[in-house]
C-alpha cells in the first residue's frame, strides 16, 4: 500500500506519540484545579502553547487550543462576525475555502451579514485588487486561505495582510494546509488571526488552534468554562497539547528540498506514461500537494480501482452517502464541467519515499491508460 | 477453490438492506473476494453534502465492516437521470404506467454499473436479486427465484446474454425466510431492517406529490363509458389501469373502477365493478422485445407470461414481430392489462425474455382507450 494522501492526515510521529503517551500516563490533572496535579497540567499546557506561538511568532496568551481546525475556523468567522457586529456586517473570503468556513459565512449570511466570495484564476490564485476593490466602510474582516488544501496554491498573504493592516481590517487565514510546511509568521505577515491543526503535521487528530492578535475582540462560540481566556470552554486535551508541541519541535526536521524531490520524481515518472492528464495546482503552490486532471476518466472509478491496487489517494470531496462530488475549489477555478469532476489530488507527505514515489506514478499511469483507451 | 489461483473477483451492488448484506456474506463463503458498492442513482443532495441516502450507506458501512471487505460509492446520478428518469417521465406525459425498476436494472444495475465493475478487474457482478443463473452449454439461463414470492426475474427481463455471463444471484436459490435467518445468525446490522417499497428515487414520499413537481397536473372530468360525467380527477398521470382507491365516487353499487384514459380530452375513463367488461382483453402487442434465452426460440410458440409483477402467470400464444416486438394472445381473458408495463415470458422456471406493452387488444380490436 502507497499513501499519498498527506493532506488529508498523517501519521503520528513516533516521538510525538510518544509525548502523548508520557503525558497522558504522568500529567493527570485538570489544568483548571488548584492543587500540584492541576499546577502540574498547567505548566504543561504553557509550555506547549509557548513552543506553538515562538513558532509563528506570536504571544503565548494569543493562541487558542481548539478540538482541531475546523473548529478554530468557526471560532474565527462566527466570534470575530459577533465581536465586531456594531462596526458593520461585511465579510470578505474567497470561493476556495475549506467548508468550516465556507459553512459559517452561509449561516452568517442567513443572520443578516453580507459576505463577499472573491474569485479565482485558473491557477487558483485570489488578485490582490480584488481584495482592495471588494473593501467597504462596513468591511469587518477579511478572511483568505493561506494554501489551498485541494490544489495547494498560496495566496499573496503577506500583501493582503499590508494592505489590510493599512485599511486597519482585521485578517483572518486558516493556514492548516500551509502550517509546518512554510514558514509563517504572523508579525511579518500582518496576520491577526490563524487556523491551524496537528493532525497535518504529525501530531494527533484532535486538536488545533486559533492564535488571535490580542488586541482583536473575539466572541466565544463554545462556552461553558474559564479556559483559554474564556475563548473556548471545556478541560483543555494536555496529552494531545503536548503531542502537537512535539510535532511542532519535529517541524525543525522538515526538509523541503526532499519534499521537492519526490514530488518532482512522481511527475517525471508520470510524464513517461502514454497518458493524458494536465496540471490543476500552478508552480507557486504547496509542495506536497499536486492536483491533477485526467481527462476522459470518472473520479469514483479511478479512485476505487487505485485503492484496489494499493494507492491511496483522494479527489474534492464526499456527501453523506460516500458518492465523489465536484470539488468547489476546482468550480471555482474552471467552472462546471469535466474538469472538476475527473481531476484528483495527490499528497506527499515526510514519510513518502522516492521508491513510492516511483512506483504510485506507475500504477497510476497504467490504470489512467486503461480507462483513458478508446475514449479520446 | 485451488488456494494457488487468484480469488475471482466479485463486485456486488450493496443498497444497505438484508438482501445485499446476506448477498456479500454468502459470496465470501463461497471463496469469492467480495468489494460491495452504493449506487448513488439520485441527486438530493444540499449544499453541505447531505442526502438522504446516507442511512442506507450507513448500513452498507455497518455490513462491509461486519465481514470485512472493502467498500465504495458510485454516482449514476447523471446515467439514471438520462436512462431511466427521463423515460419514465416521457411515459407519464402518454398517460402510461411505466416500470422505472426494469429500465434501471437495463440501464444502471447490468450496464453502468457492469462497465464500472468491470474497470475494477472484476469477473462477475452480483446482486441480491431473487433469480437464479445456470451456465449451461448453450449459454446462460435465467431462473426464477426458488421464493417464487420474492421472485424478481419480472424486472430483469431485459438483461442479455452478455450480461448474465458476468452475473450471480446469490440468493436465488433462498427463500426470504431462510434469508433474514442467516443474516440474523450471522448478527448482520440489516437483519431486522424492514424491505424497502415503491420506487426507489421516490422512496416514502407521496408519490402524487413527486410527480407534480415534474409534470404539470391537468385536472379533468371523469366519466363512464356511456360519456357520464361522475366527478373531477387530479391528472391523468395519477392513475392507473384498473385502480380503485383515489376516485371518491360514492353512491350506490359496486365500488369504481379506472377503465382508461382520453387523452385527447383529458378524461379519466370509470366503471362499475372489478370484473367491469372493458377491463378485459385477449391479446397485447410489446416492443422492446428482449428475448435472453440461450436456445432458438420458434415464430410462435406458447409459454406462461406475467402482465404485472407478483401476478400468477397466464398460458398465452406468442407471435415474433419484427423490429423487436410480439403479439401475445392470451388463453383467458385478462384483467387490466397496462401499457408502459413489463410483459415477461416463462417457461417453467426459466425466464425466456420480456417487452414493454405497448397496445391492448380484445377480438382483434384495439382498446383504444387504455392508451
Amino acid at each position: 500500500m502507497i499513501y499519498l494522501d498527506y493532506a488529508a492526515t498523517t501519521p503520528m510521529k513516533r516521538e510525538v506519540m510518544e509525548a502523548y503517551m508520557h503525558t497522558a500516563e504522568m500529567v493527570i490533572g485538570n489544568a483548571s484545579s488548584l492543587h500540584s496535579y492541576g499546577r502540574e497540567a498547567k505548566r504543561v499546557l504553557n509550555e506547549a502553547r509557548k513552543e506553538i506561538a515562538r513558532k509563528i511568532g506570536a504571544r503565548p496568551n494569543e493562541i487558542i487550543f481548539t478540538s482541531g481546525g475546523t473548529e478554530a475556523d468557526n471560532l474565527a468567522v462566527f466570534g470575530l462576525a459577533k465581536a465586531l457586529r456594531s462596526k458593520g456586517c461585511h465579510i470578505i473570503t474567497t470561493e476556495i475555502e475549506h467548508q468550516a468556513i465556507l459553512q459559517p459565512m452561509k449561516q452568517l449570511e442567513e443572520e443578516g451579514f453580507a459576505i463577499t466570495y472573491l474569485p479565482v484564476d485558473t491557477s487558483g490564485f485570489v488578485q490582490l485588487e480584488d481584495v482592495e476593490r471588494a473593501l467597504q466602510e462596513d468591511t469587518i474582516f477579511v478572511s483568505i486561505m493561506f494554501g489551498n488544501n485541494e490544489v495547494g496554491s498560496m495566496q499573496p498573504i503577506s500583501e493582503i495582510g499590508q494592505l489590510l493592516k493599512e485599511r486597519d481590517i482585521p485578517f483572518h487565514t486558516d493556514a492548516v494546509q500551509a502550517y509546518g510546511t512554510v514558514k509563517i509568521d504572523v508579525e511579518e505577515m500582518h496576520i491577526d488571526a490563524l487556523t491551524a491543526s496537528a493532525h497535518k503535521i504529525g501530531g494527533p487528530k484532535g486538536i488545533g488552534f486559533l492564535y488571535v492578535r490580542s488586541e482583536l475582540p473575539l466572541m466565544a462560540h463554545q462556552v461553558g468554562g474559564n479556559q483559554e481566556r474564556k475563548l473556548r470552554g471545556g478541560t483543555e486535551n494536555i496529552p494531545a497539547i503536548a503531542a502537537f508541541a512535539e510535532a511542532v519541535r519535529s517541524l525543525h526536521h522538515f526538509d523541503q528540498d526532499k519534499m521537492n524531490d519526490v514530488t518532482e520524481r512522481f511527475l517525471n515518472e508520470l510524464a513517461k506514461c502514454p497518458i493524458q492528464y494536465e496540471m490543476n495546482s500552478p508552480e507557486q503552490r504547496l509542495a506536497h500537494i499536486v492536483n491533477i486532471y485526467f481527462p476522459h476518466i470518472t473520479v469514483d472509478h479511478l479512485l476505487a480501482r487505485l485503492d484496489l491496487e494499493g494507492v491511496a489517494i483522494s479527489s474534492g470531496s464526499a456527501c453523506t452517502a460516500g458518492a465523489v462530488e465536484a470539488s468547489h475549489v476546482l468550480v471555482a477555478m474552471f467552472g462546471e464541467g469535466e474538469r472538476a469532476n475527473s481531476s484528483v489530488r495527490i499528497s506527499f507527505g515526510e514519510e513518502t519515499t522516492l521508491e513510492e514515489a516511483t512506483a504510485s506514478a506507475q500504477i497510476i499511469g497504467r490504470v489512467v491508460e486503461t480507462f483513458q483507451r478508446g475514449k479520446e | 477453490m485451488n488456494t494457488m489461483t487468484k480469488k475471482q473477483r466479485v463486485v456486488l451492488g450493496m443498497s444497505g438492506g438484508v438482501d445485499s448484506s446476506v448477498a456479500a456474506h454468502l459470496l465470501l463463503e463461497q471463496g469469492y473476494e467480495v468489494i460491495g458498492v452504493f449506487m448513488k442513482n439520485w441527486d438530493d443532495s444540499d449544499d453541505s453534502g447531505f442526502c438522504s441516502a446516507a442511512e442506507d450507506y450507513e448500513d452498507v458501512v455497518k455490513v462491509a465492516e461486519q465481514v470485512g471487505i472493502p467498500y465504495y460509492t458510485v454516482n449514476f446520478e447523471k446515467e439514471y437521470w438520462d436512462n431511466v428518469f427521463e423515460y419514465f417521465l416521457e411515459e407519464y406525459k402518454k398517460g402510461r404506467t411505466p416500470n422505472p425498476d426494469v429500465m434501471c436494472n437495463k440501464e444502471i444495475k447490468f450496464k453502468a454499473f457492469l462497465d464500472y465493475a468491470m474497470s475494477l478487474d472484476a469477473d462477475f457482478v452480483a446482486m441480491g436479486h431473487y433469480a437464479q443463473v445456470e451456465r449451461t452449454e448453450e449459454g446462460v439461463r435465467m431462473l426464477r427465484g426458488v421464493d417464487t414470492n420474492k421472485d424478481q426475474t419480472y424486472f430483469l427481463n431485459q438483461l442479455t446474454q452478455a450480461q448474465l455471463e458476468k452475473t450471480l444471484f446469490p440468493l436465488g436459490h433462498l427463500q426470504k425466510s431462510e434469508v433474514r435467518e442467516i443474516a440474523e445468525r450471522e448478527g448482520l446490522a440489516t437483519a431486522k431492517k424492514k424491505d424497502s417499497t415503491g420506487i426507489c428515487f421516490i422512496g416514502e414520499r407521496d408519490f402524487k406529490q413527486f410527480l407534480s413537481e415534474f409534470l404539470p397536473a391537468q385536472p379533468g372530468n371523469m366519466e363512464t363509458m356511456d360519456g357520464e360525467v361522475m366527478g373531477r380527477h387530479d391528472g391523468l398521470m395519477y392513475y392507473t389501469i384498473g385502480q380503485r382507491h383515489g376516485l371518491g365516487i360514492g353512491g350506490a353499487g359496486d365500488p369504481w373502477f379506472v377503465l382508461g384514459k382520453d387523452l385527447e380530452r383529458n378524461v379519466l375513463l370509470v366503471g362499475q365493478g372489478f370484473h367491469h367488461n372493458a377491463l378485459y382483453s385477449d391479446a397485447l402487442k410489446a416492443n422492446l422485445v428482449n428475448w435472453m434465452t440461450p436456445k432458438e426460440l420458434p415464430e410462435t410458440f406458447e409459454c406462461t407470461a406475467k402482465f404485472r409483477y407478483r401476478q400468477p402467470d397466464t398460458k398465452v400464444t406468442v407471435q415474433r414481430l419484427p423490429n423487436g416486438e410480439a403479439l401475445v394472445t392470451f388463453a383467458a381473458p385478462v384483467r387490466a392489462i397496462t401499457p408502459g408495463q413489463a410483459v415477461v415470458f416463462y417457461d417453467e422456471m426459466e425466464c425466456l425474455g420480456g417487452g414493454t406493452i405497448d397496445e391492448v387488444y380484445k377480438d382483434g380490436q384495439k382498446l383504444t382507450y387504455v392508451g
